[in-house]
Protein backbone atom coordinates (compact mmCIF):
# COMPACT_ATOMS: atom_id res chain seq x y z
CA UNK A 1 0.00 0.00 0.00
CA UNK A 2 2.51 2.76 1.15
CA UNK A 3 4.84 1.53 -2.26
CA UNK A 4 2.03 2.01 -4.49
CA UNK A 5 0.70 5.33 -2.89
CA UNK A 6 4.30 6.44 -2.84
CA UNK A 7 4.33 5.58 -6.98
CA UNK A 8 1.39 7.27 -7.25
CA UNK A 9 2.83 10.41 -5.47
CA UNK A 10 6.13 10.31 -8.01
CA UNK A 11 4.19 9.94 -11.38
CA UNK A 12 1.69 12.81 -10.18
CA UNK A 13 4.99 14.73 -8.96
CA UNK A 14 6.17 14.05 -12.62
CA UNK A 15 3.18 15.05 -14.05
CA UNK A 16 3.30 18.08 -12.81
CA UNK A 17 6.48 18.78 -13.76
CA UNK A 18 6.45 17.83 -17.29
CA UNK A 19 2.92 19.64 -17.72
CA UNK A 20 3.76 23.05 -16.63
CA UNK A 21 6.90 22.90 -19.34
CA UNK A 22 5.02 22.19 -21.86
CA UNK A 23 2.21 24.36 -20.79
CA UNK A 24 4.51 27.45 -20.00
CA UNK A 25 5.81 26.77 -23.47
CA UNK A 26 2.61 26.54 -25.17
CA UNK A 27 1.33 30.12 -23.59
CA UNK A 28 4.31 31.96 -23.72
CA UNK A 29 5.26 30.82 -27.54
CA UNK A 30 3.16 32.78 -30.07
CA UNK A 31 4.22 29.95 -32.54
CA UNK A 32 3.20 27.08 -30.45
CA UNK A 33 -0.68 28.75 -29.33
CA UNK A 34 -1.19 30.87 -32.64
CA UNK A 35 -1.76 27.71 -34.66
CA UNK A 36 -3.36 25.70 -32.10
CA UNK A 37 -6.33 28.47 -31.80
CA UNK A 38 -6.09 29.48 -35.47
CA UNK A 39 -6.63 26.85 -37.17
CA UNK A 40 -10.24 25.36 -35.79
CA UNK A 41 -11.21 28.82 -36.22
CA UNK A 42 -10.15 28.73 -39.85
CA UNK A 43 -11.20 26.23 -40.27
CA UNK A 44 -14.97 26.62 -39.00
CA UNK A 45 -14.84 29.83 -40.74
CA UNK A 46 -13.93 28.42 -43.58
CA UNK A 47 -16.82 25.65 -43.81
CA UNK A 48 -19.78 27.94 -42.28
CA UNK A 49 -19.06 30.91 -44.61
CA UNK A 50 -18.29 28.79 -47.54
CA UNK A 51 -20.82 25.94 -47.41
CA UNK A 52 -23.46 27.46 -45.17
CA UNK A 53 -25.69 27.03 -48.68
CA UNK A 54 -25.49 23.13 -47.86
CA UNK A 55 -28.90 23.65 -45.43
CA UNK A 56 -30.67 23.91 -48.80
CA UNK A 57 -29.85 20.59 -49.93
CA UNK A 58 -32.87 18.25 -50.22
CA UNK A 59 -32.48 16.31 -47.00
CA UNK A 60 -30.66 18.31 -45.00
CA UNK A 61 -32.50 19.13 -41.86
CA UNK A 62 -29.90 19.19 -38.78
CA UNK A 63 -32.70 21.11 -36.17
CA UNK A 64 -30.10 23.76 -34.89
CA UNK A 65 -28.42 24.28 -38.61
CA UNK A 66 -25.42 24.24 -40.16
CA UNK A 67 -23.67 26.35 -38.07
CA UNK A 68 -23.89 24.39 -35.18
CA UNK A 69 -23.47 21.36 -37.49
CA UNK A 70 -20.04 22.37 -38.23
CA UNK A 71 -19.39 23.36 -34.75
CA UNK A 72 -19.47 19.85 -33.36
CA UNK A 73 -16.77 18.19 -36.66
CA UNK A 74 -14.47 21.42 -35.53
CA UNK A 75 -14.77 20.82 -31.99
CA UNK A 76 -14.40 16.84 -32.21
CA UNK A 77 -11.20 17.64 -34.68
CA UNK A 78 -9.54 20.57 -32.65
CA UNK A 79 -9.47 17.48 -29.40
CA UNK A 80 -7.67 15.13 -31.55
CA UNK A 81 -5.31 17.23 -33.01
CA UNK A 82 -4.49 18.75 -29.65
CA UNK A 83 -3.21 15.10 -28.85
CA UNK A 84 -1.06 14.98 -32.06
CA UNK A 85 0.46 18.40 -31.72
CA UNK A 86 1.12 17.21 -28.04
CA UNK A 87 3.17 14.23 -29.69
CA UNK A 88 5.19 16.48 -31.78
CA UNK A 89 6.18 18.18 -28.97
CA UNK A 90 7.37 14.35 -27.72
CA UNK A 91 9.32 13.95 -30.63
CA UNK A 92 10.52 17.17 -30.38
CA UNK A 93 11.92 16.47 -26.77
CA UNK A 94 13.27 13.16 -27.84
CA UNK A 95 15.69 14.96 -30.71
CA UNK A 96 16.50 17.67 -28.14
CA UNK A 97 17.64 15.12 -26.04
CA UNK A 98 15.41 16.38 -23.04
CA UNK A 99 13.39 13.37 -23.02
CA UNK A 100 16.31 11.39 -21.95
CA UNK A 101 17.21 13.14 -19.54
CA UNK A 102 13.93 13.45 -18.24
CA UNK A 103 13.94 9.89 -18.39
CA UNK A 104 16.66 9.98 -15.97
CA UNK A 105 15.61 11.94 -13.60
CA UNK A 106 12.10 10.79 -13.49
CA UNK A 107 10.98 9.00 -10.19
CA UNK A 108 7.75 7.22 -11.97
CA UNK A 109 7.98 7.38 -15.87
CA UNK A 110 4.47 6.60 -16.51
CA UNK A 111 4.39 10.07 -14.83
CA UNK A 112 5.71 11.67 -18.28
CA UNK A 113 2.39 10.05 -20.24
CA UNK A 114 0.60 11.23 -17.10
CA UNK A 115 2.39 15.06 -17.57
CA UNK A 116 1.68 14.83 -21.53
CA UNK A 117 -1.64 14.04 -21.23
CA UNK A 118 -2.62 16.54 -18.53
CA UNK A 119 -1.02 19.38 -21.08
CA UNK A 120 -2.77 18.35 -23.92
CA UNK A 121 -6.20 18.45 -22.43
CA UNK A 122 -5.43 21.72 -21.23
CA UNK A 123 -4.17 22.94 -24.20
CA UNK A 124 -7.13 21.63 -25.77
CA UNK A 125 -9.32 23.24 -23.30
CA UNK A 126 -7.98 26.55 -24.23
CA UNK A 127 -8.55 26.17 -27.99
CA UNK A 128 -12.15 24.98 -26.95
CA UNK A 129 -13.03 27.99 -25.32
CA UNK A 130 -12.11 30.11 -28.39
CA UNK A 131 -13.71 27.95 -30.87
CA UNK A 132 -16.83 28.17 -28.28
CA UNK A 133 -16.89 31.87 -27.97
CA UNK A 134 -16.37 32.41 -31.61
CA UNK A 135 -19.06 30.03 -32.44
CA UNK A 136 -22.21 32.03 -30.22
CA UNK A 137 -20.63 35.45 -31.36
CA UNK A 138 -21.33 33.85 -34.63
CA UNK A 139 -25.06 33.49 -33.38
CA UNK A 140 -24.93 29.54 -33.54
CA UNK A 141 -28.14 28.04 -32.38
CA UNK A 142 -28.15 25.18 -29.37
CA UNK A 143 -30.77 23.02 -28.91
CA UNK A 144 -29.74 20.98 -26.04
CA UNK A 145 -29.25 21.76 -22.53
CA UNK A 146 -26.59 21.79 -20.05
CA UNK A 147 -26.55 17.46 -19.95
CA UNK A 148 -26.22 17.30 -23.54
CA UNK A 149 -23.55 19.90 -24.03
CA UNK A 150 -22.09 18.58 -20.87
CA UNK A 151 -22.11 15.26 -22.71
CA UNK A 152 -20.52 17.03 -25.71
CA UNK A 153 -17.56 18.60 -23.86
CA UNK A 154 -16.88 14.94 -22.20
CA UNK A 155 -16.83 13.23 -25.66
CA UNK A 156 -14.71 15.66 -27.08
CA UNK A 157 -12.13 15.49 -23.85
CA UNK A 158 -12.09 11.59 -24.49
CA UNK A 159 -11.05 12.02 -28.21
CA UNK A 160 -8.44 14.86 -27.08
CA UNK A 161 -7.06 11.71 -24.43
CA UNK A 162 -7.45 9.25 -27.26
CA UNK A 163 -5.58 11.25 -30.19
CA UNK A 164 -2.65 12.19 -27.36
CA UNK A 165 -1.75 8.63 -26.13
CA UNK A 166 -2.01 7.38 -30.46
CA UNK A 167 0.39 10.29 -31.13
CA UNK A 168 2.52 9.50 -27.69
CA UNK A 169 2.42 5.98 -28.83
CA UNK A 170 4.07 7.09 -32.17
CA UNK A 171 6.79 9.68 -30.75
CA UNK A 172 8.22 6.94 -28.19
CA UNK A 173 8.99 4.25 -31.26
CA UNK A 174 10.27 7.13 -33.86
CA UNK A 175 11.56 9.93 -31.47
CA UNK A 176 11.85 11.88 -34.60
CA UNK A 177 10.05 14.76 -36.02
CA UNK A 178 10.06 13.11 -39.19
CA UNK A 179 7.14 10.90 -37.46
CA UNK A 180 4.86 13.70 -37.63
CA UNK A 181 3.22 12.66 -40.79
CA UNK A 182 2.70 9.41 -39.06
CA UNK A 183 1.17 10.60 -36.30
CA UNK A 184 -1.14 13.26 -38.45
CA UNK A 185 -2.39 11.47 -41.78
CA UNK A 186 -4.55 8.79 -39.60
CA UNK A 187 -6.33 11.02 -37.28
CA UNK A 188 -6.61 13.43 -40.37
CA UNK A 189 -8.21 10.80 -42.59
CA UNK A 190 -10.03 9.05 -39.66
CA UNK A 191 -11.65 12.71 -39.46
CA UNK A 192 -12.77 13.28 -43.12
CA UNK A 193 -13.88 9.97 -43.82
CA UNK A 194 -16.80 10.52 -41.63
CA UNK A 195 -19.70 12.57 -42.97
CA UNK A 196 -17.87 16.42 -42.46
CA UNK A 197 -19.72 18.98 -44.58
CA UNK A 198 -23.32 16.48 -44.83
CA UNK A 199 -24.99 13.92 -42.55
CA UNK A 200 -24.23 10.25 -43.16
CA UNK A 201 -27.75 10.18 -44.92
CA UNK A 202 -26.56 12.69 -47.50
CA UNK A 203 -23.49 10.67 -48.52
CA UNK A 204 -23.53 8.97 -51.42
CA UNK A 205 -21.32 6.33 -53.01
CA UNK A 206 -17.96 4.69 -51.90
CA UNK A 207 -17.56 7.98 -48.60
CA UNK A 208 -21.11 6.60 -47.39
CA UNK A 209 -19.84 3.35 -46.96
CA UNK A 210 -16.49 4.52 -45.75
CA UNK A 211 -18.30 6.66 -43.07
CA UNK A 212 -20.84 3.98 -42.05
CA UNK A 213 -17.85 1.58 -40.54
CA UNK A 214 -15.98 4.73 -39.19
CA UNK A 215 -16.10 4.59 -35.66
CA UNK A 216 -15.38 8.63 -35.75
CA UNK A 217 -19.03 8.59 -37.36
CA UNK A 218 -20.52 7.95 -34.25
CA UNK A 219 -18.68 10.45 -32.13
CA UNK A 220 -19.83 13.14 -34.55
CA UNK A 221 -23.09 11.89 -34.60
CA UNK A 222 -23.44 11.61 -31.12
CA UNK A 223 -21.82 15.33 -30.64
CA UNK A 224 -24.58 16.82 -33.20
CA UNK A 225 -27.08 14.92 -31.47
CA UNK A 226 -26.41 16.63 -28.50
CA UNK A 227 -26.53 20.44 -29.63
CA UNK A 228 -29.65 20.05 -31.16
CA UNK A 229 -31.02 18.68 -28.39
CA UNK A 230 -31.68 15.12 -29.89
CA UNK A 231 -29.24 12.82 -28.23
CA UNK A 232 -28.50 9.76 -30.54
CA UNK A 233 -25.70 6.81 -30.42
CA UNK A 234 -24.27 8.33 -27.04
CA UNK A 235 -23.47 5.17 -25.48
CA UNK A 236 -21.78 3.58 -28.78
CA UNK A 237 -20.28 6.85 -29.25
CA UNK A 238 -18.55 6.66 -25.37
CA UNK A 239 -18.26 2.76 -25.77
CA UNK A 240 -15.93 3.53 -29.30
CA UNK A 241 -14.02 6.30 -27.60
CA UNK A 242 -13.21 4.34 -24.47
CA UNK A 243 -12.37 1.73 -26.34
CA UNK A 244 -9.86 3.74 -28.17
CA UNK A 245 -8.53 5.07 -24.69
CA UNK A 246 -7.86 1.85 -23.54
CA UNK A 247 -6.15 0.66 -26.91
CA UNK A 248 -3.87 3.73 -27.27
CA UNK A 249 -2.95 3.43 -23.34
CA UNK A 250 -1.73 0.05 -23.66
CA UNK A 251 -0.05 1.85 -27.88
CA UNK A 252 1.50 5.12 -25.70
CA UNK A 253 2.67 2.52 -22.37
CA UNK A 254 5.09 -0.13 -24.84
CA UNK A 255 6.25 2.67 -26.72
CA UNK A 256 7.42 4.40 -23.55
CA UNK A 257 9.03 0.87 -22.40
CA UNK A 258 10.45 1.05 -26.20
CA UNK A 259 11.63 4.30 -25.61
CA UNK A 260 13.25 3.20 -22.19
CA UNK A 261 14.79 -0.11 -23.79
CA UNK A 262 16.22 2.38 -26.54
CA UNK A 263 17.78 3.85 -24.23
CA UNK B 1 20.18 34.79 -72.69
CA UNK B 2 23.60 33.64 -73.78
CA UNK B 3 25.34 30.02 -74.68
CA UNK B 4 26.52 30.17 -70.84
CA UNK B 5 23.27 30.81 -69.54
CA UNK B 6 21.21 28.48 -70.60
CA UNK B 7 23.72 25.43 -69.79
CA UNK B 8 23.51 27.46 -66.08
CA UNK B 9 19.88 27.50 -66.03
CA UNK B 10 19.26 23.87 -66.77
CA UNK B 11 22.28 22.82 -64.73
CA UNK B 12 20.40 24.68 -61.82
CA UNK B 13 16.86 23.48 -62.88
CA UNK B 14 18.13 19.95 -63.33
CA UNK B 15 19.31 19.84 -59.44
CA UNK B 16 16.34 21.63 -58.10
CA UNK B 17 14.57 18.72 -60.07
CA UNK B 18 17.12 15.60 -58.96
CA UNK B 19 16.94 16.53 -55.19
CA UNK B 20 13.32 16.73 -54.92
CA UNK B 21 13.56 13.44 -57.04
CA UNK B 22 15.53 12.51 -53.85
CA UNK B 23 13.19 12.43 -51.11
CA UNK B 24 10.19 10.19 -52.03
CA UNK B 25 8.20 12.41 -49.05
CA UNK B 26 8.69 15.43 -51.54
CA UNK B 27 7.12 13.40 -54.73
CA UNK B 28 4.56 10.87 -53.09
CA UNK B 29 3.12 13.69 -50.90
CA UNK B 30 2.43 16.53 -53.39
CA UNK B 31 0.97 13.64 -55.47
CA UNK B 32 -1.11 12.02 -52.99
CA UNK B 33 -2.46 14.88 -50.50
CA UNK B 34 -4.32 16.91 -53.25
CA UNK B 35 -5.64 13.60 -54.27
CA UNK B 36 -7.07 12.51 -51.10
CA UNK B 37 -8.55 15.70 -50.85
CA UNK B 38 -10.34 15.60 -53.68
CA UNK B 39 -11.62 12.04 -52.83
CA UNK B 40 -13.02 13.42 -49.47
CA UNK B 41 -14.53 16.61 -51.07
CA UNK B 42 -15.82 14.83 -53.96
CA UNK B 43 -17.46 12.14 -51.85
CA UNK B 44 -18.50 14.16 -49.14
CA UNK B 45 -20.01 17.26 -51.11
CA UNK B 46 -21.59 15.27 -54.04
CA UNK B 47 -24.82 16.27 -52.43
CA UNK B 48 -24.18 19.60 -53.18
CA UNK B 49 -24.72 19.35 -56.90
CA UNK B 50 -28.39 19.17 -56.00
CA UNK B 51 -28.47 22.28 -55.34
CA UNK B 52 -30.27 24.72 -57.78
CA UNK B 53 -28.10 26.25 -60.16
CA UNK B 54 -25.11 24.26 -59.51
CA UNK B 55 -22.99 23.91 -62.48
CA UNK B 56 -22.49 20.35 -62.95
CA UNK B 57 -23.59 17.09 -62.32
CA UNK B 58 -20.72 15.94 -60.88
CA UNK B 59 -18.76 17.08 -57.51
CA UNK B 60 -15.71 15.50 -58.66
CA UNK B 61 -15.35 17.85 -62.26
CA UNK B 62 -16.02 20.72 -60.04
CA UNK B 63 -13.34 20.16 -57.48
CA UNK B 64 -10.87 18.67 -59.90
CA UNK B 65 -9.08 22.24 -60.49
CA UNK B 66 -8.33 22.39 -57.00
CA UNK B 67 -5.32 19.83 -56.51
CA UNK B 68 -3.41 21.64 -59.41
CA UNK B 69 -3.52 25.13 -57.10
CA UNK B 70 -2.73 22.74 -54.16
CA UNK B 71 0.06 21.08 -55.95
CA UNK B 72 1.74 23.97 -57.17
CA UNK B 73 1.40 25.50 -53.30
CA UNK B 74 3.35 22.19 -52.09
CA UNK B 75 5.79 21.82 -54.67
CA UNK B 76 6.76 25.74 -53.80
CA UNK B 77 6.77 25.15 -50.21
CA UNK B 78 9.08 21.74 -51.35
CA UNK B 79 11.43 23.28 -53.55
CA UNK B 80 11.68 26.70 -51.63
CA UNK B 81 12.75 24.85 -48.10
CA UNK B 82 15.64 24.06 -50.50
CA UNK B 83 16.18 27.05 -51.29
CA UNK B 84 16.63 28.00 -48.08
CA UNK B 85 18.40 24.86 -47.25
CA UNK B 86 21.25 25.74 -49.78
CA UNK B 87 21.47 30.07 -48.22
CA UNK B 88 21.88 28.22 -45.09
CA UNK B 89 24.36 26.00 -45.63
CA UNK B 90 26.61 28.72 -47.47
CA UNK B 91 25.53 26.91 -51.10
CA UNK B 92 24.26 30.34 -52.29
CA UNK B 93 27.34 32.17 -51.41
CA UNK B 94 29.45 29.66 -52.91
CA UNK B 95 27.49 29.79 -56.15
CA UNK B 96 27.93 33.35 -56.39
CA UNK B 97 31.20 33.32 -56.20
CA UNK B 98 31.42 31.48 -59.86
CA UNK B 99 30.71 33.16 -62.87
CA UNK B 100 26.97 31.95 -62.93
CA UNK B 101 24.85 35.13 -62.67
CA UNK B 102 22.49 36.01 -59.84
CA UNK B 103 19.43 35.92 -62.00
CA UNK B 104 20.28 32.33 -63.52
CA UNK B 105 20.17 31.24 -59.83
CA UNK B 106 16.45 32.78 -59.40
CA UNK B 107 15.11 31.01 -63.16
CA UNK B 108 17.32 27.93 -62.92
CA UNK B 109 15.07 27.51 -59.10
CA UNK B 110 12.08 28.23 -61.09
CA UNK B 111 12.70 25.90 -63.85
CA UNK B 112 13.04 23.08 -61.85
CA UNK B 113 10.30 23.56 -59.82
CA UNK B 114 7.71 24.51 -63.36
CA UNK B 115 9.15 20.82 -64.21
CA UNK B 116 7.68 19.51 -61.15
CA UNK B 117 4.64 21.52 -61.12
CA UNK B 118 4.10 20.12 -64.56
CA UNK B 119 4.44 16.15 -64.14
CA UNK B 120 2.07 16.89 -61.04
CA UNK B 121 -0.37 18.75 -63.18
CA UNK B 122 -0.23 15.28 -66.29
CA UNK B 123 -0.56 12.97 -62.82
CA UNK B 124 -3.81 14.95 -62.10
CA UNK B 125 -5.25 14.97 -65.11
CA UNK B 126 -5.03 11.62 -65.48
CA UNK B 127 -6.37 10.64 -62.36
CA UNK B 128 -9.21 13.08 -63.06
CA UNK B 129 -9.64 11.06 -66.53
CA UNK B 130 -9.29 7.64 -64.86
CA UNK B 131 -12.13 8.45 -62.65
CA UNK B 132 -14.74 8.98 -65.48
CA UNK B 133 -13.93 13.28 -65.88
CA UNK B 134 -14.47 14.67 -69.32
CA UNK B 135 -12.86 18.03 -70.29
CA UNK B 136 -15.75 20.06 -71.81
CA UNK B 137 -12.79 21.79 -73.61
CA UNK B 138 -11.80 18.68 -74.98
CA UNK B 139 -8.02 18.09 -75.78
CA UNK B 140 -7.36 21.70 -76.08
CA UNK B 141 -7.97 22.40 -73.03
CA UNK B 142 -6.02 19.53 -71.08
CA UNK B 143 -2.96 21.51 -72.86
CA UNK B 144 -4.48 25.24 -71.48
CA UNK B 145 -4.78 23.27 -68.45
CA UNK B 146 -1.37 22.51 -68.14
CA UNK B 147 0.08 25.66 -69.22
CA UNK B 148 -2.21 27.60 -66.91
CA UNK B 149 -0.75 25.67 -64.17
CA UNK B 150 2.73 26.62 -65.22
CA UNK B 151 1.44 30.44 -64.59
CA UNK B 152 0.01 29.02 -61.63
CA UNK B 153 3.05 27.43 -60.20
CA UNK B 154 5.38 30.37 -61.21
CA UNK B 155 3.38 32.38 -59.28
CA UNK B 156 3.77 30.72 -56.04
CA UNK B 157 7.37 29.92 -56.94
CA UNK B 158 8.33 33.54 -57.12
CA UNK B 159 7.09 33.92 -54.19
CA UNK B 160 8.40 30.81 -52.54
CA UNK B 161 11.65 31.90 -53.58
CA UNK B 162 10.94 35.77 -52.34
CA UNK B 163 10.28 34.31 -48.72
CA UNK B 164 13.55 32.07 -49.44
CA UNK B 165 15.65 34.63 -50.50
CA UNK B 166 14.22 37.24 -48.09
CA UNK B 167 14.75 35.22 -44.86
CA UNK B 168 17.27 32.36 -45.67
CA UNK B 169 15.19 30.41 -43.03
CA UNK B 170 13.19 26.80 -43.78
CA UNK B 171 10.60 27.51 -41.01
CA UNK B 172 10.04 30.31 -42.74
CA UNK B 173 9.08 29.04 -45.46
CA UNK B 174 7.06 26.41 -44.33
CA UNK B 175 5.40 29.08 -42.50
CA UNK B 176 4.46 29.88 -45.67
CA UNK B 177 1.93 26.81 -45.80
CA UNK B 178 -0.49 27.85 -43.52
CA UNK B 179 -0.65 31.55 -45.12
CA UNK B 180 -1.09 29.85 -48.62
CA UNK B 181 -3.59 27.71 -47.07
CA UNK B 182 -5.73 29.98 -45.64
CA UNK B 183 -6.14 31.64 -49.18
CA UNK B 184 -7.47 28.27 -50.58
CA UNK B 185 -9.78 27.79 -48.39
CA UNK B 186 -11.19 31.44 -47.99
CA UNK B 187 -11.69 31.13 -52.03
CA UNK B 188 -14.23 29.18 -54.54
CA UNK B 189 -12.91 26.07 -54.24
CA UNK B 190 -16.27 24.22 -52.57
CA UNK B 191 -18.74 26.25 -53.85
CA UNK B 192 -19.36 28.72 -56.46
CA UNK B 193 -18.92 32.02 -55.89
CA UNK B 194 -22.69 33.31 -56.95
CA UNK B 195 -23.82 30.15 -54.21
CA UNK B 196 -21.64 31.41 -51.37
CA UNK B 197 -24.71 32.57 -48.78
CA UNK B 198 -22.41 34.36 -46.33
CA UNK B 199 -22.20 37.69 -47.85
CA UNK B 200 -18.50 37.99 -46.27
CA UNK B 201 -17.28 35.22 -47.46
CA UNK B 202 -18.35 35.86 -50.86
CA UNK B 203 -16.83 39.09 -51.03
CA UNK B 204 -13.52 37.52 -49.48
CA UNK B 205 -13.93 34.84 -52.04
CA UNK B 206 -14.54 37.68 -54.98
CA UNK B 207 -11.29 39.26 -54.02
CA UNK B 208 -8.95 36.34 -53.45
CA UNK B 209 -6.77 35.89 -56.56
CA UNK B 210 -6.64 32.63 -55.40
CA UNK B 211 -10.90 31.63 -56.35
CA UNK B 212 -9.99 33.41 -60.04
CA UNK B 213 -7.04 30.53 -60.64
CA UNK B 214 -9.38 27.79 -59.11
CA UNK B 215 -12.42 29.28 -61.55
CA UNK B 216 -10.35 29.11 -64.57
CA UNK B 217 -9.24 25.72 -64.40
CA UNK B 218 -12.54 24.78 -63.52
CA UNK B 219 -14.34 26.28 -66.72
CA UNK B 220 -11.84 24.25 -68.69
CA UNK B 221 -13.13 21.16 -67.13
CA UNK B 222 -16.61 21.98 -66.56
CA UNK B 223 -17.86 24.42 -69.35
CA UNK B 224 -16.00 24.42 -72.26
CA UNK B 225 -13.94 27.77 -73.57
CA UNK B 226 -14.97 30.58 -71.40
CA UNK B 227 -12.46 33.10 -72.22
CA UNK B 228 -13.22 36.00 -69.51
CA UNK B 229 -12.66 33.38 -67.03
CA UNK B 230 -9.88 31.42 -68.37
CA UNK B 231 -8.59 35.44 -68.92
CA UNK B 232 -8.95 36.22 -65.38
CA UNK B 233 -7.22 33.03 -64.19
CA UNK B 234 -4.49 33.78 -66.62
CA UNK B 235 -4.30 37.61 -65.42
CA UNK B 236 -4.48 36.54 -61.50
CA UNK B 237 -1.60 34.02 -62.01
CA UNK B 238 0.64 36.39 -64.39
CA UNK B 239 -0.10 39.21 -61.90
CA UNK B 240 0.99 36.32 -58.97
CA UNK B 241 3.99 35.89 -60.72
CA UNK B 242 5.35 39.36 -61.68
CA UNK B 243 4.64 40.49 -57.97
CA UNK B 244 6.48 37.58 -57.30
CA UNK B 245 9.43 37.21 -59.35
CA UNK B 246 10.17 41.53 -58.76
CA UNK B 247 10.42 40.54 -54.78
CA UNK B 248 12.59 37.37 -55.87
CA UNK B 249 14.81 39.64 -57.82
CA UNK B 250 15.17 42.13 -55.20
CA UNK B 251 16.13 39.92 -52.48
CA UNK B 252 18.12 37.89 -54.69
CA UNK B 253 20.70 41.11 -54.84
CA UNK B 254 20.24 41.78 -51.64
CA UNK B 255 21.15 38.30 -50.54
CA UNK B 256 23.99 38.11 -52.57
CA UNK B 257 25.05 41.73 -51.49
CA UNK B 258 25.29 40.25 -48.49
CA UNK B 259 27.85 38.05 -49.68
Amino acid sequence: MNESSSRVRDAVSVAKGVSWRVLHTFFTNPAFLLPSVAFPLFFFTAFVGGLSRIREVPGFNFPTGYTAFQFVFVLLQSAAFAGVFTGFGIARDFESGFMRRLMLAASNRSGILLGYAVSALVRWLTVAAVVTLVALLARMEIGGDGVDLFGLYVLALLLNLAGTLWATGVAMRLRTQQAAPVMQMPVFLILFFAPVYVPLNLLQGWIHGVASVNPITALLEAGRGFIAGEPQLTLAAFAIVVGLIAGFSLWAVRGLRRAEAAG
Amino acid sequence: MSAVTLPQIATLGRRAVIRTARQPANVVFPLIFPMLLLAVNAGGLKAATNLPGFPTDSFLAFALAVPFVQGALLATINANVELARDIQTGFLNRLALTPVRGLVLLVGQLGGLLTIALVQAVFYLAVGLAFGVRLASGVGGAAMVLLLETVIALGFAALGSWAALRTGSTEAVQGLFPVFFVFLFLSSMNMPRNLIQADWFRWVATVNPVSYLIEAVRSLVIEGWNWETIGLGFAAAGGLSIVGFALATQALWRRLERT
